[in-house]
């Protein structure tokens, strides 16, 4: 599904006086399959993550998705392309606090250029157990909460891949095993490659393949 | 989801900075609008009212004064000029027409005015009902005043010296009123139309009145009741009308050096009113531009300061698909949609202030001014206004553009 080829990055420090290389693993992701990328602060698992997902451009190196090479596509396909095939979760944050959870969720098919469904709403959020929340201001959530709805609107649009960002690091023992459980189904049920990059050691024995950078 | 829906929801959530933007932008367009509505149809008002005058003959004073007294009916008459002067100034080879005019007396704040048919077919004015004057102390009414006075056709009224409404009153010959005319929306529509000798029989002693009975033997061109060599009775002024061009620069020139009598054009006398009045509006429109200016500096700190907050939704989008042009029409649209909403309110709010000021004070209806009309210049102000809300929002939103996903999300 995912796969890539030499991936490296340039850091640039403030001044470009100092800039460092960082050489990234070969990575290859089918659906279905889960990854656990582990490594500390500063060890580059948000960049691969960001170059997976084509929000940034790597400095060398191929990366295909269902065998395209992301590098030929043009920043208007590239945001479509990920608009439809890939869903993101982050850390915290990333909910629109002006909208409800529903126009949140709803946001995905329509940047994305899909129709836009209710029943789809619903359903997922029927799945995730947040059926009541549905036309509940962000503000109203928990970090729990919000956090599945963050996994919601990344699943919305059936994507091939998930890319999570550190999505348990903020959560206690009990979300965090709710989350990382309900990433792990919706992956499965939507048949989709699922990468979750953390420093969580908490997740270490919930996920079987680990890329340690 | 929209964008629409998208926009509404984040001024929702920014309720007060939303409506504080709005009403300071509506504020200054509808000073704006009150300003041109004020303007345009004071303008169409004196260009109606003096159509047809090409110069105001009257007693020496100053011509401005001559001009509000004798065209719009508004000022105190200089005095008084012959008849027989007048007499034979209507007569002159460089004059088409002359029409002359007696003044002095008013009926509840409507002037009285003994004057000839002439008079009213200058203003094209038709009878809605009743008859035209004939005879002495005979009265037809213009629109308002019968409807203000609720004076009607076969009523009797005493007029009163002067213009206001406790003036001496005239109570030894009464006025009938004869007809009532159609709205023409000129001066007429203010005033009491009757002959010269009322005025006169009003004015005179009562006794010394007799011998005016028979009929002249050559009667006065301009007053055909009197006697072509009488040197007693006076009129307050004359209009005229030019025959040729070359009356323009020949007539008042004679009138004032070879005569007792003063003349004004009207034309020139309002083009100098409006350069005085025009400092006062020109300094309120200056303050509208001011409210404007700082409503569009408002809107564009809103904006960029939100953009700040929202950089994270921003990145947030992009991740979901949304392209840079999506982001960067979401700002213009918010921005100009901004500044459409306050032009419209402001548009609005001026027209009703307008029309609340003619609904309640008399002076309104007087000047015949109405909420109703819309002008050209309104429509330039709602483009203008769309205009400046792109111009404000697209500093924000180039940033918009430009917002480096990664970064933001990376810092996080």
């Amino acid at each position: 599904m995912i796969a890539t080829q030499g991936l490296t990055h340039r850091y640039h420090s403030k001044k470009g006086v100092l800039s460092h290389e960082i050489v990234f693993p070969d990575l290859a992701v089918e659906r279905g399959e889960s990854f656990l990328l582990l490594g500390n602060s500063g060890s580059g698992k948000t960049t691969l993550l960001h170059l997976l997902g084509g929000l940034l451009r790597p400095l060398t190196g191929k990366i295909e998705i269902e065998k395209i090479d992301i590098a030929s596509l043009s920043e208007t396909e590239l945001d479509r392309m990920r608009g439809r095939q890939i869903g993101f979760v982050f850390q915290r944050n990333h909910l629109i606090s002006a909208l409800t959870v529903k126009n949140n969720l709803l946001m995905a098919p329509f940047l994305a250029g899909e129709k836009q469904h209710e029943e789809r709403v619903d359903l997922v959020l029927d799945e995730l157990g947040l059926r009541e929340k549905k036309n509940a201001m962000i503000f109203e959530l928990s970090q729990g909460q919000a956090q599945r709805v963050a996994i919601a609107r990344a699943i919305i649009n059936k994507p091939s891949l998930i890319l999570a960002d550190e999505p348990t690091s903020a959560l206690d023992d009990k979300n965090c095993d709710q989350v990382i459980e309900l990433l792990n189904k919706v992956a499965m049920e939507n048949n989709a490659a699922l990468i979750v990059a953390t420093h969580d050691h908490r997740l270490k024995s919930r996920l079987k393949n680990q890329i340690i950078l | 989801m929209s964008i629409q829906l998208l926009i509404w929801n984040y001024f929702k959530a920014k309720k007060l900075n939303t409506g504080l933007n709005i009403l300071l932008l509506s504020l200054g367009i509808a000073m704006i609008t009150l300003l041109i509505l004020f303007n345009n149809q004071l303008e169409e008002k004196m260009t109606n009212n003096s159509k047809g005058i090409d110069l105001v003959v009257g007693a020496k004073g100053s011509p401005l004064q001559l001009i509000l007294c004798a065209v719009f009916h508004v000022d105190f008459p200089t005095g008084n000029i012959k008849l027989r002067e007048a007499d034979r100034l209507a007569k002159h080879r460089l004059v088409k027409y002359a029409i002359p005019l007696a003044l002095g007396d008013s009926y509840q704040g409507f002037r009285v005015v003994g004057t000839n048919r002439a008079y009213s077919s200058l203003y094209q004015a038709d009878l809605a009902s009743g008859d035209w004057w004939e005879k002495d102390l005979e009265v037809t009414l213009g629109s308002s005043v019968a409807q203000l006075t609720k004076l009607k056709v076969g009523d009797h009224f005493e007029s009163a010296h002067g213009l206001t409404k406790d003036g001496h009153a005239h109570d030894e010959n009464k006025y009938v009123v004869k007809g009532i005319l159609k709205q023409s929306g000129t001066v007429v529509d203010n005033l009491i139309l009757t002959t010269i000798s009322s005025v006169w029989k009003e004015h005179a002693e009562s006794s010394s009145d007799s011998t005016m009975q028979q009929l002249p033997t050559s009667p006065s061109l301009l007053v055909s009741s009197v006697e072509a060599s009488d040197s007693i009775r006076e009129i307050t002024s004359l209009l005229i009308k030019y025959k040729n061009p070359i009356a323009a620069i020949q007539l008042p020139r004679f009138i004032n050096t070879q005569t007792s009598m003063q003349a004004a054009s009207p034309a020139f006398e309002m083009a100098r009113l409006f350069t005085l009045l025009g400092v006062g509006a020109d300094a309120l429109m200056g303050f509208a531009y001011v409210l404007i200016f700082i409503s569009g500096l408002s809107i564009f700190i809103a904006l960029y300061s939100s953009l700040k907050e929202r950089r994270y939704d921003m990145a947030i989008m992009r991740s979901m698909g949304a392209s840079r042009s999506l982001l960067f029409k979401t700002i213009i649209l918010e921005g100009s949609i901004l500044t459409f909403v306050g032009a419209s309110l402001g548009l609005a709010f001026g027209h009703l202030v307008l029309g609340v000021f003619v609904h309640l004070m008399e002076e309104g209806q007087k000047a015949g001014l109405t909420a109703g009309v819309f002008y050209a210049e309104e429509a330039v102000i709602l483009v203008g206004s769309v205009v400046l809300g792109v111009f404000c929002s697209l500093l924000p939103a180039i940033q918009a553009y430009r917002v480096d996903i990664h970064k933001v999300l990376a810092s996080n």
